[in-house]
């Protein structure tokens, strides 16, 4: 760790120091150009207007649908209806956030349904870079290996035991 | 085509997909050669960001070669080589004639206060990315930039996000000439806002991070003080006693969301999910800045909400300026400074990973292993 105070850099040796260095850019100083910050200029001509192929959700808080917008994977299924429910609510509402990852969350659960609907079981390990852990930190992945392994032991052991209190298992022994 | 295929948090594929197609008359298809992971896509890949859907295809940092262009655009034509700035903007509505090319109101149905960006969730407009062979760019017209025949593809790449986004950093921080700058956060942007922070001026250059290989880079690349937070008690006594007591003039905020440093506001906003991300770094930025300085945000964040010292920000008279790169604005003056050698983004780039193994590029940029600064994808074998 870097615990020990750095050498101080003389700025006079920095490559470019100051070149862009400008007294007026105190914090006021503006970064739009407030010539173009008329009443004029809110009232633009629009774009052409992309034509939806897909169905495209709106900010309630747009008074129109802006010129383009992507075509990447349009609502569907459970999580789509909580999609269309949460653009019931402004940006400004929790609600709407909140339920918009909510439908991220069934939207994944969705997804590995699809997988397996279309007979593709998705490799998990590499999805998520086994190989990346396996070249670089093969210590770390051997340890959550054994982590792993170790909850699906005690799982299977817990699991067993309660089979084993079950009063289905000490009718039986009793029976024998 | 092959492209990126987000499957749910930390979990990412490469599948076939359909090549894109022109959607509107001022699009344009590109060929993509070099894409960039960046920190922001953690945030995408971490779950973190609403409205990020199963299937989307992520990247808003990548270059290419001009396929096909749309009957309105007249300023490029198939076979140019161009870089794409992460914006999608129109260039004509209230926001873009201000300069404002982060804020186009043109691009995004989803919501009103963020822009269009590739492959950035359907909250910023549902734009599929660059991480693909091919992407459709919509307002070609506006946003693309010729490469010139001088620069190297790969800081090309690099002047699409990264290097405009450090130097609006350093530019929003208001920098006067002798002031101490302190960046929270060693990731690439943080490492381009603490170099450009001398570009304006500064007198010292601080970067905070946790990991030291960041920080070594940082101390070289920018040149930088470094310190790692995990051996410091209280970052604003610290930094106080680094600047007389009086605090820094400027604190930038290059980590967003997805920020380590404090265990509470991690179960808090990266595991519960209740804070829009762990607000650490502009918790610590708020604290450490001396009163009437300005704290410059770059870090993104969750759109819902954060707990932040709102009563320092009133009580110390600071100015919080932030907002997303306007990368045409800054773009011709970043030109310049890498055909002068003053900045020289390539050399962020740790590791050249084939788009095939995107998985592998996610997980070693989201986990730090093997000394992970920027994983750059090539597509299309990069030609």
């Amino acid at each position: 760790m870097n615990q020990v105070p750095t050498e101080t850099i003389d700025p006079a040796k920095v490559n470019g120091w100051g070149v862009d260095a400008d007294p007026r850019n105190d914090p006021t100083y503006p970064m739009r150009d407030r010539s173009a910050d008329t009443e004029a200029s809110m009232r633009w001509e629009r774009p052409p207007l992309q034509q939806p192929g897909v169905e495209v959700l709106r900010s309630v808080e747009h008074n129109r649908r802006p010129a383009v917008f992507g075509t990447s994977t349009p609502p569907s299924g459970i999580s789509g209806m909580v999609r269309r429910a949460a653009f019931a609510y402004s940006e400004s509402d929790w609600r709407h956030w909140l339920m918009l990852l909510g439908a991220d969350r069934i939207n994944m659960v969705e997804g590995i349904a699809e997988d397996l609907g279309r007979g593709h079981v998705p490799n998990v390990p590499a999805e998520m870079g086994i190989g990346a852990e396996w070249q670089h930190n093969k210590a770390g992945l051997a340890r959550k290996v054994a982590i792993a392994a170790a909850v699906t032991v005690v799982a299977v052991a817990l699991l067993d035991r309660r089979k084993d209190r079950s009063p289905a298992r000490h009718s039986a022994r009793g029976i024998r | 085509m092959l492209a990126a295929d987000y499957r749910g948090p930390r979990r990412m594929r490469v599948s076939s997909k359909r090549e894109p197609l022109i959607q509107h008359p001022r699009d344009a298809i590109v060929r993509v050669t070099r894409s960039c992971v960046c920190g922001s896509d953690l945030h995408l890949y971490n779950g973190l960001v609403p409205d990020t859907r199963i299937g989307m295809t992520f990247g808003h940092e990548f270059c290419g070669v001009v396929e096909e262009v749309g009957p309105e655009v007249t300023n490029l034509k198939p076979g140019d080589h161009v870089l794409v700035p992460f914006n999608i903007a129109c260039g004509q509505c209230h926001f873009c004639k201000q300069g404002l090319f982060g804020n186009c109101h043109e691009a995004n149905p989803q919501a009103t206060a963020v822009g269009g960006i590739f492959g950035y969730s359907h909250t910023a407009g549902g734009y599929d990315g660059g991480q693909a062979e091919y992407v459709r760019v919509p307002y070609a017209d506006v946003g693309p930039a010729h490469i010139p025949d001088w620069m190297d593809p790969d800081d090309a790449v690099m002047l699409t996000d990264v290097v405009p986004t450090g130097y609006q950093a350093a530019e929003m921080g208001g920098i006067q000439v002798g002031d101490t700058v302190v960046v929270f956060g060693a990731g690439p942007v943080g490492i381009m806002a603490a170099r450009c922070a001398w570009l304006f001026g500064a007198g010292r250059v601080i970067v905070i991070d946790h990991l030291d290989y960041r920080l070594d880079f940082a101390r070289r690349y920018c040149p930088a003080e470094v310190y790692n937070f995990l051996s410091i008690d209280d970052m604003a006594v610290f930094i106080k006693k680094q600047t007389d007591s009086l605090g820094a003039d400027v604190c930038i905020d290059a980590v967003g969301g997805d920020a380590s440093g404090s265990p509470l506001r991690t179960l808090l906003g990266k595991k519960l999910k209740i804070e829009a991300g762990s607000a650490i770094a502009l918790h610590w930025a708020i604290n450490s800045v001396k009163k009437g300085g300005v704290v410059s945000i770059v870090g993104v964040y969750g759109p819902t909400g954060n707990m932040v010292p709102m009563g320092n920000v009133l009580n110390k008279g600071i100015t919080i300026r932030a907002n997303q790169a306007s990368v045409k604005r800054l773009l011709p003056r970043l030109i310049e400074h890498v055909r002068a050698g003053r900045i020289d983004p390539k050399a962020l780039i740790t590791h050249r990973v084939p788009l095939e193994e995107l998985p592998d590029a996610y997980h070693m940029f989201s986990a730090k292993l093997d000394d992970c600064i920027k994983p750059v994808l090539y597509p299309n074998g990069g030609r």
